[in-house]
C-alpha cells in the first residue's frame, strides 16, 4: 500500500513490554495508515512512551512491529531510524553545545558518505534551509541550541526529523509546556507535515487533540482501550469512564480551540 | 547586529591561520635561535607530550572519551622506533644483535618479531599503524558493547599497566625495566652531535604543527560536530540513524596514532624508551596537561602539556614526592572546577565583563 505519500504504514501486533515482572505494554495492536495524524492518548503511566520506546528499539519488546514491510523489533536503534522512523522525547533533547544549524545539519547527515564527513560544511544544505523556515528558527540558526526556549527546542527537534527525512514521526508530548499560541502553531505545523508523512502524537491535552487529530487511539494500563475518530472515541463509554471522566474535565461537544484563532 | 557578527566571523577565519603562522615562527624560527642545545632538547621532549595532548584533546575534549591509557600507544610507537634504531646501531657496530641482547640473551638469534623492524620503512609505518590497530581492536569491542566512561578509563589504565609489566618481564627481548637505551644514531645521523639533535627538534616541532592542522580539520569538519553531539547525547545521535560507536572509534584511533607518533619521536629526542615511561602514572600524566590547558581547545591542550611537562622536570628534581601530589591536585582542580582548563579562563572573564544577551530572541 504505497501512494504518493512519503509516509508508510505502521503495523503493531500483540506488543508486550515487561519491566522486572511489571507489564507496561500488554498486548497492544495498532494500525496506522500512511498520512494519518494519529493522537495517542491515555492517562499518565498508560504505557504511551514505552510503546514508542519499543517501536524505536530503545526497550526490548515481544510481538511484532512492522513498518514498510520490515520487522522492527530486535533491531538496533540506529537501524530502525534508518528505515525512516524518527522520534522526539518528552523532555526535548537537542545538542545543547551545537548551534541550531549544526543540530539540523547532523540530523540531515546519517546517509552521508564518510569522506564528506571529514570536510567542513561549506553551505547550508537545501533541506536544512527549508526546515529552518518551516520551524521558524532561521533567525536563531547560529545560536547554541542550549539557549533556546522550551518550545523552540521542541520545534528544533521536529525540524531535525524533517531533515532526517523520516516517513513516520513519533512525537512524545511535543506541546507540553507551550503557550496556547505556540500549541496552535505547532498543531498547524503537524497538519502540514502529515500531508507528506505519517505523524503519531502522544498528548494529554484534550483541546489540542480535538483541534488537530485525524484519528485517536486510547491507551489505558498497557492496553488499547478504544480507537477511531475524535467523535467516536469521545462517545465511547469506556473512554469516558477511565480517561475523560477521571480527567475531571467537561467534554465540550464542539471543538473550541479553532474558533478562538483565526 | 548582523554586521558585527559577520565581521567577527571574518576575523575568526583569520585567527586560526594567523595563530598557526605565529606558532610556526616561534617553534621553527625563534626557539632554535634563542635556546641553547640543552634547553632545546628539553623542549623537543615536551613537544612530544604536546603531540599526545593533541590526540587527547580530540578524543577526550571533543569526544568525551577519558583516554587514561595513552601510554600504551606512546609505548608501541616508541618501541617500534627504538627497535629499528637499536638494530641499525648494532649493524653499524658490526654486531648481529643489539647490545642488551648480547648481555641478557639466552639464544644468539634475533627474535622473529624483531626481524621486520630492520626495515626503516616498516618500522616507521608501524610507529603509527601498530597503535592505531590496537586502538581499533580495543575500541571496536569497548564502544560496541557500550562500555561507559569510568569503565573505559579503568580498562585503558589496566592495558597500560599490562603492557608495562609484560615489557619488564621480557628482559631478554625488550630490555626489561631498563627499556631500550643508549640509542646512538637516527637514520644514519649521529645523535651525539648537537647539530643532529637540533634537526631532531625541528622534525618534532614540524610534526606537532602537522598534527595540529590535522586535528583542527577534524574539529571544524562535520565529523567534529558529530563527535560533540555523540559526547553530549549519544542516545539522541543513535535515533538520527548514526552508530555512535563508529564515531568514537575514529576519534580514539586517530588519538592513538598521534600518541604513537609522539612515542616514536621521543626516542631520538631523549635516547630511551622504557616501561616507566608508558605505564599508569605517565598515562595519567598525558591527560593532565590537556586538562589544565583546556582539553576542548587545541592550543590550550598543547600549551598545557608543555607547561606541565616543564613544571614536572623543574619541580620533580627538587621535590620528587611533592610533585606526585601536585600532579593529582592539578588534575582534580582542572577537571572538577575548570573543565575548560586555562583556555576557558579568558572566555570566562570576558563574559563576566560583557554579559551576553541571554534573551531567547523572537521567532
Ligand atoms: N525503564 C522502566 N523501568 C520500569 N518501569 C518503567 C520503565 N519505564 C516505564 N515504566 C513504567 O511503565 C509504565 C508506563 O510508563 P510510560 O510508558 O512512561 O507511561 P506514559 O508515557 O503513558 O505516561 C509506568 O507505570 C512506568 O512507571
Ligand atoms: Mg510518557
Amino acid at each position: 500500500m504505497k501512494g504518493e505519500l512519503k509516509g508508510e504504514g505502521l503495523t503493531v501486533r500483540d506488543l508486550r513490554v515487561t519491566f522486572d515482572g511489571f507489564t507496561a505494554v500488554d498486548g497492544v495492536d495498532l494500525d496506522i495508515r500512511p498520512g494519518d495524524l494519529r493522537f495517542l492518548i491515555g492517562p499518565n503511566g498508560a504505557g504511551k512512551t514505552t510503546l514508542v520506546d519499543a517501536v524505536t528499539g530503545l526497550v526490548k519488546a515481544s510481538g511484532s512491529a512492522r513498518f514498510g514491510g520490515q520487522e522492527l523489533l530486535g533491531r538496533p536503534v540506529q537501524a530502525i531510524a534508518r528505515t525512516g522512523i524518527g522520534r522526539t522525547f518528552q523532555t526535548a533533547t537537542v545538542f545543547e553545545n551545537l548551534t541550531v544549524l549544526q543540530n539540523l545539519d547532523i540530523a540531515a547527515g546519517a546517509g552521508r558518505r564518510w569522506w564528506t564527513m571529514l570536510r567542513r560544511r561549506k553551505e547550508v544544505p537545501e533541506p536544512v534551509e527549508r526546515a529552518l523556515e518551516t520551524i521558524g528558527l532561521s533567525a536563531l540558526r547560529d545560536r547554541p541550541a542550549g539557549v533556546l526556549a522550551h518550545g523552540q527546542k521542541q520545534w528544533l527537534e521536529i525540524g531535525m526529523l524533517l531533515v532526517q527525512d523520516v516517513r513516520l514521526l513519533l512525537l512524545d508530548e511535543p506541546v507540553a509546556g507551550m503557550s496556547h499560541d505556540e500549541r496552535q502553531a505547532t498543531g498547524e505545523l503537524l497538519q502540514r507535515i502529515s500531508e507528506e508523512r505519517t505523524v503519531v502524537v502522544i498528548e494529554h491535552d484534550m483541546d489540542f487533540m480535538r483541534s488537530f487529530a485525524r484519528s485517536v487511539s486510547v491507551l489505558h494500563a498497557g492496553r488499547m482501550l478504544s480507537e477511531g475518530t475524535v467523535a467516536e472515541v469521545q462517545a465511547d463509554a469506556k473512554v469516558q469512564e477511565v480517561y475523560l471522566g477521571r480527567a475531571a474535565e467537561p467534554v465540550p461537544s464542539e471543538p473550541v480551540a479553532t474558533a478562538q484563532e483565526a | 547586529m548582523t554586521t558585527t557578527v559577520t565581521s567577527r566571523a571574518r576575523l575568526a577565519r583569520f585567527r586560526a591561520p594567523g595563530g598557526f603562522l605565529l606558532g610556526a615562527v616561534l617553534l621553527l624560527g625563534v626557539a632554535p635561535l634563542v635556546l641553547p642545545d640543552f634547553r632545546l632538547s628539553l623542549l623537543a621532549k615536551y613537544l612530544c607530550y604536546a603531540i599526545v595532548a593533541v590526540g587527547v584533546s580530540l578524543a577526550w575534549g571533543r569526544g568525551g572519551l577519558l583516554v587514561l591509557g595513552q601510554g600504551v600507544f606512546f609505548g608501541l610507537g616508541g618501541y617500534a622506533m627504538a627497535m629499528h634504531l637499536k638494530l641499525a646501531d648494532a649493524t653499524a657496530a658490526g654486531e648481529t644483535l643489539p647490545d642488551f641482547m648480547q648481555l641478557y640473551g639466552t639464544s644468539d638469534a634475533l627474535p622473529w618479531w624483531w626481524e621486520p623492524f630492520r626495515s626503516p620503512l616498516f618500522a616507521l609505518v608501524m610507529t603509527v599503524v601498530l597503535p592505531m590497530a590496537v586502538a581499533a581492536a580495543l575500541g571496536f569491542f569497548v564502544f560496541r558493547r557500550r562500555v561507559k566512561g569510568a569503565y573505559f578509563a579503568i580498562l585503558s589504565q589496566a592495558l597500560a599497566a599490562a603492557l608495562a609489566i609484560w615489557l619488564v618481564g621480557q628482559q631478554a627481548t625488550t630490555g626489561g625495566t631498563n627499556g631500550l637505551t643508549d640509542i646512538q644514531g637516527f637514520f644514519g645521523y649521529d645523535l651525539n652531535d648537537p647539530v643532529n639533535q637540533r634537526m631532531v627538534y625541528l622534525v618534532i616541532a614540524a610534526a606537532l604543527l602537522l598534527v595540529m592542522v590535522l586535528a583542527r580539520q577534524l574539529f571544524v569538519s562535520r565529523f567534529g560536530e558529530l563527535l560533540v553531539a555523540v559526547r553530549d547525547s549519544e542516545e539522541r545521535v543513535r535515533f538520527l540513524g548514526y552508530n555512535p560507536a563508529n564515531v568514537k572509534l575514529v576519534a580514539y584511533v586517530v588519538a592513538a596514532g598521534m600518541a604513537g607518533l609522539a612515542g616514536a619521536l621521543f626516542v631520538p629526542a631523549v635516547g630511551i624508551i622504557s616501561p616507566a615511561l608508558i605505564g599508569i602514572v605517565p598515562s595519567i600524566g598525558f591527560v593532565i596537561g590537556a586538562a589544565v590547558g583546556g582539553r576542548a581547545s587545541l592550543v590550550g591542550a598543547v600549551l598545557g602539556a608543555v607547561a606541565v611537562a616543564w613544571a614536572q622536570s623543574t619541580l620533580s628534581d627538587a621535590f620528587p614526592a611533592a610533585w606526585t601530589y601536585l600532579q593529582g591536585l592539578l588534575f582534580v582542580v582542572a577537571v572538577g572546577f575548570l573543565p575548560g582548563g586555562l583556555a576557558s579562563l579568558a572566555t570566562l572573564l570576558r563574559n563576566r565583563r560583557t554579559r551576553p544577551d541571554s534573551s531567547g530572541g523572537a521567532v
